[in-house]
Formats: C-alpha cells, sequence, structure tokens
C-alpha cells in the first residue's frame, strides 16, 4: 500500500469521524470543533489532489475564518457547557432513514457510472496562472465571476452589519409600539 | 304632407318629467310645485296630442277617402342582424291618434284632480312622477311602430301600474294587490311573447304597418299549418290575445282588477278605468286586420270572453257594495262589451261596424269612467270611506259631484242624447247583425248596467240619511273642475262621428241609428234605473228579501263566484303544495345540501392540514429532501 | 499524490459528508449546529469539483475556480447567517430552531 493511500484512508477516516461527531455531539463548542478538524482534514485531501492554493484558501478561509465566526456566535448566544436536549427520537430516525437512502442511492450512482479516463496531461497549478485566470477576460478567464463574487462579498459584509447591528433606541421603542 | 316628427316630444317630455320629478323631485322643489310641474308637462303634451289629432283627421291624414297610417318617427334600437332589428317610434293612424287625445285628456284631468286629491299626501312627488312614467308608456304603448316597441311598453305600463297600485306601500293590502296585479298581468304577458314570437317568426317582421296591411303578404303567413286544428297564425293571434285578457282583465284574468282599487283613486281612474286596461282592446284593434282576415276563430274567442265577462262582471258589480269596487266591475263589464263588438265585427265595409263601435266606446267609455271614478273619489274623499252602507243622502252636501256624478250615470245606462248611447248603440247593432247570442248577452248587459249603477247612485246620494261624524263638504276647485270638464265631455263626445273617423279600413263608414235597436236598448236601461228606484230610492227591505230568496245566487255573485279562491286553490294547494313544495325541499336540501358539504369538507380537510405549515424549518427542509431522494428514484429507476 | 487512488472514492467519500451534513441539518435544533451543517455540505461539493477536475479534466482549472467561489459564497453565507442568528436571539432569547416559529399557519 503505497503511502498515498494510505494517508487518503487516514484522511477520509478523519473527514467522516468528524463530520459525524459534528452533527451528533451534544456540546456545542465541541461540535464547531471537530468541524475544525473536517475542514483541515479536507484541506488535506486538497493538498493530496495538487491544489496546494486551495488547501491554503481553505485552510484560511474555514478553519481560520468561519470556525473563528461561528464559535464567537456561540460564545454571543449559549453557554459553552450547554447541552442541547437530544431532539426527538422519531425525527433522528427519519432522518437517518433519509440520508442513508440518499447516500446510498448516490454511491449506487457513482459505482454504476463509467468514468472515462483522461489522456490529456495534467496541467502545472502555479500562482501565476491563477491570478492570471481570474483576472483575464479571455478563454479560461473569470474576471466576471470574480467581480460578482467581490460585489457580493461587499454585501454580504453590509447586510451582516446592519442585521446585527444593536437597535438604536429609537427604532426599538417604535418597534415596541408596533407590537 | 305635413312633418309629424314633433310627435316624439309627446314621449320624450312625460319621460323627461318622470326622471325629473322622480330623481331630484322631493329634493329640488315643494310638493306643490312639481305637481304642478307635472300637470304643466302634461298640459303641454295634451295640446300636442290635439294639435296632432287635428292636423291628422282634418288636415293630411285621409288620401283617397282613408285614413293612412304614418310613421312619424322611426328609430333603428337594436340591431341584431340585417332583417332582425327592433325599432322605436311614432305610428300615427286613427286609432293611435284617437288613443293619443283619449290618454291625454284622461291623464291632464287627473293630474289637476290629483293636485288636490293628494294634496298634503307623503309622496306626493313620487305619485306624480309615477304618474308621469305612466303616460310615457302608455303614450309610447299606443304610438308603438313595432309589435315589440308595444312589448316593451306595454310591460313599462305594468310596472308603472304596479308602483302606483303600490303607492301607499305601508298598508299590507296595497301591496298584496300590486303584486297581485303585476304577477297575473305578467302571466297574461307571457303569452302575449309568445304569441309575438310565433307571429314575427312566420311573418319575418314586427313592423304593424307590414303586418296589417290587408292586402300584403305577411298576413296570409302560417295560415294553412295547423295544430290541434287551427292555424299557426290563429295559435299566435289567441296568445296575443291572452296578453290583451290580462291587461284589460278579462276573464279569466280579472282578478286583479278590483284589488287594484286599493291605489289612489285618481290612478284607478286613470289606469283601471280609462286607459290601461283598455291597451287590451286597442292590441286587438291594432292587430285587427290579422284577426278579421286570417284569424276568425281567434277573434271569435274575442267576441265570447268579451261577452262572457261583461255579463260575469256586471252580475258580480250588483251585489258589490264598496263603491269603487262596483265601478271596477262595471268597467271589467264594458271592455268585455268593447271586446265583443271587435269580435263581431269583420275587415272593411259595413261588417266593420263593430270595430268602429268597439273604439267608440272605448273613447266615451274613458270619459264617463274617469267621471265615474274621479266623483267616487271626490265622494271618498268626503265621506273616508268607500262602503255605501256608510253612505246615503249625500246630494245635499256634494251638489257638484252629485250632478256630475248622475251625467256619469245616466252616460254609462245609455240614456240619449248622452255619449254612450251612442257608442253602445252601435255595439248592439254589430252585435244583431253578427251573432243573436251575443247580442243578448250584450242587452241583458245593458240592463244589468243601468241597474247597478243607479243602485250605486241611490244609495250614495239618495237613500238613508246617514249621520256624519264631519259634515261632508264639497271638493276643492281643482276636483271639480276636471269632474266638470269630464262631464261635459261625456255630454258631447257621443256627436262625434266616429265612423268618419276610426273605422277598421280606415274608409268612410255610413251608419246611423237604427230605431229598431236603440228604443230596446234605451228601454232596458230606463228599465234598469227603474227597478234601482225602486229598491233603493229609500231604504226599503226589497233588496235583502231578494237577497235571501236568492240566497245562493246572491252569496255566489256576492263572493265573484269564488273565482279567487279557486285561484288560490289550485296555486296554494295544488302548484305550492305539490311542485313549489319538493322544489324548495330539493333546492334547500340536494342543492344547498351539496354546497354545505362541499364547504364543510374544505373546512374539515384544511383544518387537518393545516398542520403542514407549521413554521418548522426542518419539517419543511424534510420534505424537501425525501422529495429530492423521491424524484432521484423515480429518475434514475423508474423512468426508462 | 492520487495514484492507485481511484475517483470514485473521492467521490463516495464526499456523498457520505454530504449526507451527513444533511442528517445534521434535519435533527439539530441549534441553528448555530444547523449552520455547520451546511458548512459540511458546502465542503463536500468542493471535494467533488477538485476530484472531477484533478481526475477528468487535469488541463483545466474550472473545477478550483468553482471551489475557489463557493468558498467565497459560504464565507458570505456564514456572515449574514450569523448576524441573522444573533438578530433572533436578541428578539426571542433562543436560537433553538423549533422556538422559531412565527411563520406557522
Amino acid at each position: 500500500m503505497a503511502s498515498n493511500q494510505i494517508m487518503f484512508i487516514l484522511f477520509s477516516v478523519m473527514i467522516v469521524v468528524f463530520s459525524v461527531l459534528t452533527v451528533t455531539s451534544r456540546r456545542i463548542l465541541r461540535a464547531a470543533v471537530y468541524l475544525l478538524f473536517v475542514l483541515v482534514s479536507t484541506s488535506g485531501l486538497y493538498f493530496m489532489l495538487n491544489y496546494q492554493f486551495l488547501a491554503a484558501v481553505q485552510l484560511t478561509l474555514y478553519a481560520g475564518g468561519i470556525v473563528v465566526l461561528i464559535i464567537f456566535s456561540i460564545l454571543l448566544t449559549s453557554h459553552i457547557s450547554q447541552n442541547f436536549e437530544s431532539s426527538g427520537w422519531k425525527k433522528n430516525i427519519f432522518s437517518a432513514i433519509a440520508a442513508l437512502i440518499g447516500a446510498l442511492l448516490s454511491i449506487i450512482t457513482i459505482l454504476d457510472y463509467k468514468f472515462s479516463a483522461t489522456t490529456e496531461v495534467a496541467q502545472e497549478v502555479n500562482m501565476k496562472l491563477i491570478g492570471k485566470s481570474l483576472l483575464s477576460t479571455g478563454y479560461d478567464g473569470y474576471v466576471l465571476p470574480f467581480e460578482i463574487i467581490s460585489v457580493l462579498l461587499l454585501a454580504a459584509m453590509v447586510a451582516a452589519i446592519v442585521v446585527a447591528k444593536k437597535v438604536s433606541p429609537k427604532s426599538a421603542e417604535l418597534q415596541n409600539l408596533k407590537q | 304632407m305635413i312633418n309629424f316628427s314633433y310627435t316624439i316630444w309627446i314621449l320624450i317630455l312625460p319621460f323627461f318629467m318622470f326622471l325629473l320629478l322622480g330623481l331630484a323631485g322631493h329634493k329640488l322643489f315643494k310638493a306643490k310645485l312639481s305637481g304642478l310641474l307635472g300637470t304643466g308637462g302634461l298640459g303641454i303634451i295634451t295640446i300636442l296630442s290635439y294639435i296632432t289629432a287635428y292636423r291628422y283627421f282634418f288636415v293630411t291624414g285621409k288620401i283617397e277617402g282613408a285614413f293612412q297610417k304614418i310613421t312619424a318617427v322611426n328609430i333603428t334600437w337594436l340591431q341584431f342582424t340585417d332583417k332582425l332589428h327592433i325599432d322605436m317610434g311614432v305610428l300615427l293612424d286613427p286609432i293611435s291618434v284617437m288613443m293619443l287625445v283619449v290618454i291625454t285628456t284622461v291623464s291632464l284631468m287627473v293630474h289637476i284632480y290629483s293636485l288636490g286629491y293628494m294634496k298634503g299626501e307623503k309622496g306626493f312627488e313620487r305619485f306624480f312622477s309615477f304618474l308621469s312614467l305612466f303616460s310615457f308608456s302608455m303614450l309610447g304603448l299606443v304610438l308603438a311602430t313595432n309589435i315589440f316597441q308595444m312589448y316593451i311598453f306595454w310591460e313599462l305600463v305594468g310596472v308603472s301600474s304596479f308602483l302606483l297600485i303600490g303607492f301607499y306601500y305601508q298598508k299590507p293590502s296595497a301591496v298584496r294587490a300590486s303584486k297581485k296585479a303585476f304577477i297575473v298581468t305578467r302571466f297574461a304577458d307571457l303569452g302575449f311573447l309568445i304569441g309575438i314570437l310565433i307571429l314575427s317568426f312566420n311573418t319575418k317582421t314586427f313592423d304593424f304597418i307590414t303586418l296589417t296591411n290587408p292586402t300584403g303578404t305577411a298576413i296570409l303567413q302560417g295560415t294553412g299549418i295547423g295544430f290541434l286544428g287551427l292555424s299557426i297564425m290563429t295559435w299566435s293571434m289567441i296568445f296575443v290575445f291572452m296578453g290583451g285578457v290580462g291587461k284589460s282583465a278579462m276573464f279569466p284574468f280579472h282578478i286583479w282588477l278590483p284589488d287594484a282599487m286599493e291605489g289612489p283613486t285618481p290612478v284607478s281612474a286613470l289606469i283601471h278605468a280609462a286607459t290601461m286596461v283598455v291597451a287590451g282592446v286597442y292590441l286587438v284593434a291594432r292587430m285587427f286586420p290579422i284577426y278579421a282576415i286570417s284569424a276568425p276563430v281567434a277573434l271569435h274567442v274575442v267576441a265570447y270572453v268579451g261577452a262572457f265577462s261583461s255579463l260575469f262582471a256586471a252580475i258580480i258589480a250588483c251585489t258589490q257594495t264598496d263603491i269603487k269596487r262596483v265601478l271596477a266591475y262595471s268597467t271589467m263589464s264594458q271592455i268585455g262589451m268593447m271586446m265583443c263588438a271587435l269580435g263581431v265585427a269583420s275587415y272593411g265595409g259595413e261588417e266593420g261596424l263593430g270595430y268602429m263601435a268597439s273604439m267608440f266606446h272605448l273613447f266615451t267609455h274613458a270619459m264617463f269612467k274617469a267621471l265615474l271614478f274621479l266623483g267616487a273619489g271626490a265622494i271618498i274623499h268626503a265621506v273616508h270611506s268607500n262602503y255605501m252602507t256608510d253612505m246615503g243622502g249625500l246630494r245635499k252636501y256634494l251638489p257638484i259631484t252629485h250632478i256630475t256624478f248622475l251625467i256619469a250615470c245616466l252616460t254609462i245606462a245609455g240614456i240619449p242624447p248622452f255619449s254612450a248611447f251612442f257608442s253602445k248603440d252601435e255595439i248592439l247593432t254589430a252585435a244583431f247583425h253578427s251573432n243573436k247570442i251575443l247580442f243578448g248577452v250584450e242587452y241583458a248587459v245593458a240592463g244589468l248596467t243601468a241597474f247597478y249603477m243607479f243602485r250605486l247612485y241611490f244609495n250614495i246620494f239618495w237613500g238613508k240619511d246617514t249621520q256624519y261624524h264631519h259634515t261632508p263638504h264639497e271638493a276643492p276647485a281643482t276636483m271639480t273642475i276636471p269632474l266638470i270638464l269630464l262631464a261635459i265631455a261625456s255630454l258631447f263626445t257621443g256627436f262625434i262621428p266616429f265612423n268618419k273617423l276610426v273605422t277598421s279600413d280606415s274608409k268612410v263608414l255610413e251608419s246611423g241609428l237604427e230605431m229598431m235597436i236603440a228604443i230596446p236598448s234605451v228601454l232596458i236601461g230606463l228599465l234598469g234605473i227603474g227597478i234601482a228606484y225602486v229598491m233603493y230610492r229609500k231604504e226599503t227591505s226589497i233588496p235583502d228579501r231578494l237577497a235571501t230568496t236568492f240566497k245562493y245566487g246572491y252569496k255566489w255573485a256576492y263572493n265573484k263566484f269564488y273565482i279567487d279562491e279557486l285561484y288560490l286553490f289550485v296555486t296554494k294547494k295544488i302548484i305550492f303544495r305539490y311542485i313549489a313544495q319538493p322544489v324548495a325541499w330539493f333546492d334547500r336540501h340536494i342543492v344547498d345540501g351539496t354546497m354545505n358539504a362541499i364547504a364543510t369538507v374544505t373546512q374539515v380537510i384544511s383544518f387537518r392540514i393545516r398542520g403542514f405549515q407549521s413554521g418548522q424549518l426542518q419539517k419543511y427542509a424534510f420534505v424537501f429532501i425525501t422529495g429530492v431522494i423521491m424524484l432521484a428514484i423515480f429518475f434514475i429507476y423508474l423512468w426508462k | 499524490m492520487n495514484s492507485g487512488i481511484p475517483l470514485q472514492y473521492f467521490l463516495i467519500l464526499a456523498t457520505v459528508m454530504f449526507f451527513t451534513g444533511v442528517y445534521g441539518f434535519l435533527t439539530r435544533r441549534n441553528l448555530i449546529t444547523i449552520l455547520m451543517s451546511v458548512e459540511l455540505i458546502l465542503n463536500s461539493v468542493n471535494i467533488n469539483f477538485l476530484a472531477f477536475n484533478r481526475y477528468l479534466y487535469p488541463h483545466k482549472l474550472e473545477g478550483m475556480f468553482f471551489s475557489v467561489f463557493v468558498i467565497a459564497v459560504a464565507a458570505s453565507e456564514a456572515a449574514v447567517a450569523i448576524a441573522i442568528i444573533i438578530n433572533i436571539y436578541r428578539r426571542f432569547t433562543t436560537i433553538n430552531v423549533e422556538d422559531v416559529n412565527e411563520m406557522k399557519f
């Protein structure tokens, strides 16, 4: 067994185990940490697939950004040690059945499908190429989605601030009056 | 040729008055002013009608010795197809011009009279606006150029009659009477409509001039095709006559007329004596060439229905005590005579005497019957009662009313030289020359008429000296002036040479008094008066004794031969119980039940399924994902 | 680096991760943990993108760029979602999704 196969198995097991733990853990902060592990393992897979840039993005943005954000919000809205009450068993069972059927369906389909092997020579993914592609307008150029995503990020930032902003006393009064 | 197009104003003006008084009456004007406005408007129309009559009869109408039918105005109103269109217009011919004069004269008298009679009543403006509506509809009816226009105005007349009978809408009896009148006449009008449809289907035209052209082709349509032994044309004319029977209160649709006396007395005078009720006679006269040439069987029906109604009503009139009802039955009887006269006539020449007599009698009857009703109104106004048992000896208190009423009674009894003597004489002559049985009936009716009219007269003005709570006083000038004018009309209209003006073929008809008929008819009139004098001049016990002797006959006649009860039995006991009730049950339980069941089921289901909208995000997500999986399974494995 | 590992392994791994996320989304009651489940789902999709790109179209970069954009969308989504969660917490003093059912019938 080659080393890359071992690594793949390691990452896969980590991803599966921590995913399951993320969605089943009673403690919310722990769940967040398990999620972090999942994300980190995923970035490991990205390295294996030879997408170093994306792996780095994954690490910084997901593991560094989003998880931290989530943990912050957890701290804002709940106690660290808070257990949350288990949901009803009926709901769990039905959801599990649905998820299992869905997973089985997908896996069977994947295994059935013959993916045509490629003969193309793999392209070297370096930073220069990524930068050029992102900013070029021609074939293989992604400047339009890049711009759109930048606008989206700006809008999301503004929206997050507006939504989460503390209500001013005056408008709070108004809101109370309305209720 | 004189232009008659101004006659359209005869229709527009009263309609305008109706709108003005009806919509703005009680807001804009005082009661008195609106009454004067209505009367003034009608005065103008009356003058216009007189001018028209003068110009038609004496200046221009006659061409080659016959009066022409003139279409003064014609507007295409509803254009369905090239050939099928309904027009509105003004048709002038001898009978429509004559009716114009009758209607406007009587209507004007009634308007003036109402100024006094209705004074201080609630809804004074409403009354005058309804009167205007009635005048409009009645004038539209007589001036109609085609049968469909006539039908529209025919219904409008029915509506205004309904409105006026129910004028005291707070009185339950008035409401009942108005409903009864409307429903009964409406039922009869259904026959009229069927008749119109059959007729115009066969002849392909609505137009009167085309329809009644005696040498045209329309008149010969459908005479051959038979149904139940009668030609299609005969059937259609019988159906058309059914409308006339309803409107003119002939047997068996007469039951609404006595009840219609619940309306104000001027209304009874105008609508239920002089104008509207003769619409049936007018209708038959209008379609007369068709009746006479292509549907003689229908004409026989007209004659027999008329004769029977006249006798029937005359007998009932002898027993009634409500003076307005006596007059109502007398109206029915007189209209029956007109119908009978029409029925015994035939088209053209000497045989057309009955047509002329009928129109003549229509004219004189309008005058004296309006006078009788207005006189009765004055009496009721003074005594505050409708019953002749509450009256007696009134001649001292109401001199003008007394004289005019006496003139009217003498007129209706057919005493020369009053007008009805001439017209009734013509009717009897016509009947004598055509059918002896009908002559006998009409002769008897003439005697009965004289009897019951003088029974009324003696009971009111002579008879017992009744003590009144308030001394009855003569009516105001607005009421007596119309009485006097109408009395003069009753005196002199008999001398109008109708045989030169209104005849079946519009040519001059040579006729004169036939002494062989005239003398017996006067004699029987005098006999009737004499019997009435003996029985009612002073208070005697003869009437009571007679009533006990002919107990059953009297009772039957007093209860109007139980026709109302018969109809009630048929409608209530048979139609309502065995048809209407099951239908109502079906409607309430099956039709409504189905609807209710649908509503209930919907409600129940929605209460059940509203749980789906739980607001639980995860339930929605679950359904969504399950759905996606199902679809995936379906498309991957089942969709081949 | 990926020789000897068939494409299907990556895909099956992503599927398992995806449906674990779905399961979490359906069962967790805390809005923040639901958000985490969504992140799992997004991640599994990213794995798919990259695996396809590497195995089937190695001469192109579409899959990678899609992943970049997915990550950017996920980031903004997380930001807005957390803002909303905080607002809900202010209003209802809970972030239990079962208690936030104002939109029911």
